[in-house]
């Protein structure tokens, strides 16, 4: 074991969403984990509305990297370099925490590293468990992704092994929230219901997983709509809908896709090590039901605590922390927010300028300069 | 005094060092859909320019607006954030108080007004150059019309509508320049400039769902 004061002491900015997060770590080891929500503000929206989400990282970040550099008792002057989401998410919210990581590295002298917020996901679990087994496979699933990935060095290799053609599995979890009238964010309303529920009381469609469907992509958008029309058509007939075991039954349509496809690419591709990360991660039957398919397949599964799963800056840092040990090269003032960097770049190294990667920026759909 | 001050409230990227009397290095660059990755190098540059380091700076100055949103934070966060790093104050300016500084009109009435998108102008009126007269709006050209009749106007909201500013010149952008030179005098004269917070004039597009989409086919 080396001398932990050797490692990397980074700090990492998150705003790809509606947390905005600044996270520092030495290494492996997490010192500090701050984060101001605007999940709040969004509520009565019934999701995440860009420009409430922008708003509130300009008002939030100074106090939230105050609040992180006294948590974790260091002086930013000590600091190896900043991290911060280049992208994928909300173009406007990943600009304030460019702009933010930017100017700090700047003042300080330090490096700046732009890297891929699903990569900061996987690479996460390294504060948790240790140094990511190489390869590793992992499962991305949250409000915004749902993607299953292999990496065998979380610094420069991520393949893409599938992803949902639709809804993202979180998104699914809000949709039907908002029919049953459980309010938002829909994920810890259902799982709550769930567990008083029965998960066979139904039998919702698993979506894609036909003989001639795509092994590892999913899709919840069938699902979505299957569901809602079972308590429409309850609600037509004048009866009482069942709230928790449509909860049960939904949640164990998607955490038994989720599960099914991780642990086929692992032992498709002979990844004996599966991570799983992203807000649907704190769910309790995805952990408990993979937990369990993984124990019958042999594989060993790395989940991070609930907190380290949602957004935060801690991953991003982690990720900073690992590019910095592995002496990959620092990004560029010019360090542009990307809505839509593709999962295989890690990181966005300098002379971004003459880094292009033909996809069009439309991902978070929103109208960035009105 | 070394004020640093910079403004992405309009289409230009605008940065200038100011001595409190003098500026001693400025860049300004018009592209209203890159000011996130303009502002930064344009600060390096700036700087190496008069040969200095940021940490000589011993005051921020910030232009808050009113602007398009997602150029205006950039600015903003920046400013924000040195300020936090090098533990300088960061005084905020309102953007149209920029303009009407650069226009140098000893004797008004004139109107600032910048494009506001969506067929809106950001405005304000004013009595000289140093005298605002109203708090910023944001309006339609048309509905303004005869608050601003007859009056001379400057800004890229004033020339991209003649038919309600017939009197529009330049300068048509703020200039990180005039927004420290303003600063300045203000500063010198134990004014106190308003805080570094965003002037958006308009709430974010958001609308409560009243009920969610029923499924089941008619
Ligand atoms: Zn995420």
């Amino acid at each position: 074991m080396t001398d932990s004061r050797d490692e990397p002491l980074v700090l990492g900015i998150e705003t790809s969403c509606d947390e905005t997060g600044v996270g520092i770590v030495r290494g492996t080891t997490l010192l500090a984990d701050a984060i101001a929500s605007s999940v709040d503000e969004h509520a009565r929206f019934g999701g995440v509305v860009p420009e409430v989400a922008s708003r509130a990282h300009l008002e939030a970040m100074v106090p939230t990297i105050d609040r992180a550099l006294k948590e974790a008792g260091v002086s930013a002057r000590d600091l190896d370099g900043i991290a911060v989401t280049a992208g994928p998410g909300l173009a406007g919210a990943l600009l304030v925490g460019v702009s933010a990581a930017k100017a700090y590295a700047y003042a300080l002298g330090k490096p700046l590293y732009g890297v891929n917020h699903l990569a900061s996901h996987i690479c996460v679990d390294q504060l948790e468990h240790g140094p990511l087994p190489e390869p590793t496979m992992a499962l991305l699933v949250s409000g915004g992704h749902s993607s299953l990935l292999l990496s065998s060095d979380i610094t420069s290799d991520v393949r893409p092994m599938g992803a949902t053609i639709d809804d993202a599995a979180g998104e699914a979890f809000d949709k039907i929230a908002r029919v049953l009238n459980l309010g938002f964010p829909g994920g810890p309303v259902i799982d709550r219901y769930a567990r008083e529920g029965d998960p066979e009381a139904i039998a919702f469609p698993r979506g894609l997983t036909g003989p001639r469907d795509p092994a590892y992509d999913f899709s919840f958008s069938g699902l979505k709509t299957a569901v809602a029309r079972w308590i429409e058509a309850k609600r037509a007939a004048g009866e009482e809908v069942p709230v928790r075991d449509v909860s049960a039954s939904f949640q164990e349509a998607v955490v038994d896709v989720l599960t099914r496809k991780a642990v086929r690419a692992c032992k498709d591709e002979g990844v004996d090590h599966l991570m799983i990360g992203g807000g649907v991660a704190a769910n309790s039957r995805l952990r408990a039901l993979a937990q369990e398919r993984c124990e019958a397949a042999g594989i060993r599964l790395r989940v991070p605590r609930p907190k380290l799963c949602t957004d935060n800056g801690a991953m991003v840092a982690a990720l900073g922390a690992e590019m910095v040990a592995r002496g990959r090269a620092a990004s560029s003032w010019d360090l542009s927010a990307d809505s839509s960097l593709p999962v295989t770049d890690p990181h966005v190294p300098g002379h971004s300028h003459d880094h292009d990667h033909d996809h069009v920026h439309e991902v978070s759909k929103e109208n960035l300069y009105s | 005094m070394l004020l640093l001050a910079l403004d992405t409230a309009t289409p230009a990227v605008t940065v200038a060092l100011h001595n409190g009397t003098d500026v001693i290095a400025s860049s300004s660059q018009v592209d209203a859909r890159r000011h996130g990755e303009l502002l930064l190098p344009a600060v390096d540059r700036v700087l190496a320019e008069a040969g200095l380091k940021l940490d000589a700076v011993t005051g921020i100055v910030v232009g808050i607006g009113p602007g398009p949103y997602t150029g205006l934070r950039v600015g903003l966060m920046t400013a924000d954030t040195f300020g936090l790093a090098l533990g300088v104050p960061v005084h905020g300016v309102c953007t149209l108080d920029g303009l009407a500084y650069a226009a140098d009109i000893e004797k008004g009435p004139f109107v600032v007004a910048t494009d506001a998108r969506r067929k809106e102008v950001y405005w304000a009126r004013y009595a000289d150059s140093r005298t605002r007269l109203t708090d910023p709006a944001v309006d339609r050209p048309a509905d303004i019309a005869d608050q601003v009749a007859g009056l001379p106007a400057v800004g890229a909201g004033a020339l991209l509508y003649p038919d309600t500013f017939p009197g529009a010149h330049e300068p048509e952008h703020v200039s990180a320049a005039a927004l420290a030179g303003l600063a300045a005098e203000k500063l010198a004269a134990g004014e106190e400039l308003p805080a570094p917070r965003p002037l958006y004039l308009r709430r974010p597009d958001a609308q409560v769902p009243k009920n969610y989409k029923v499924v089941t086919p008619k």
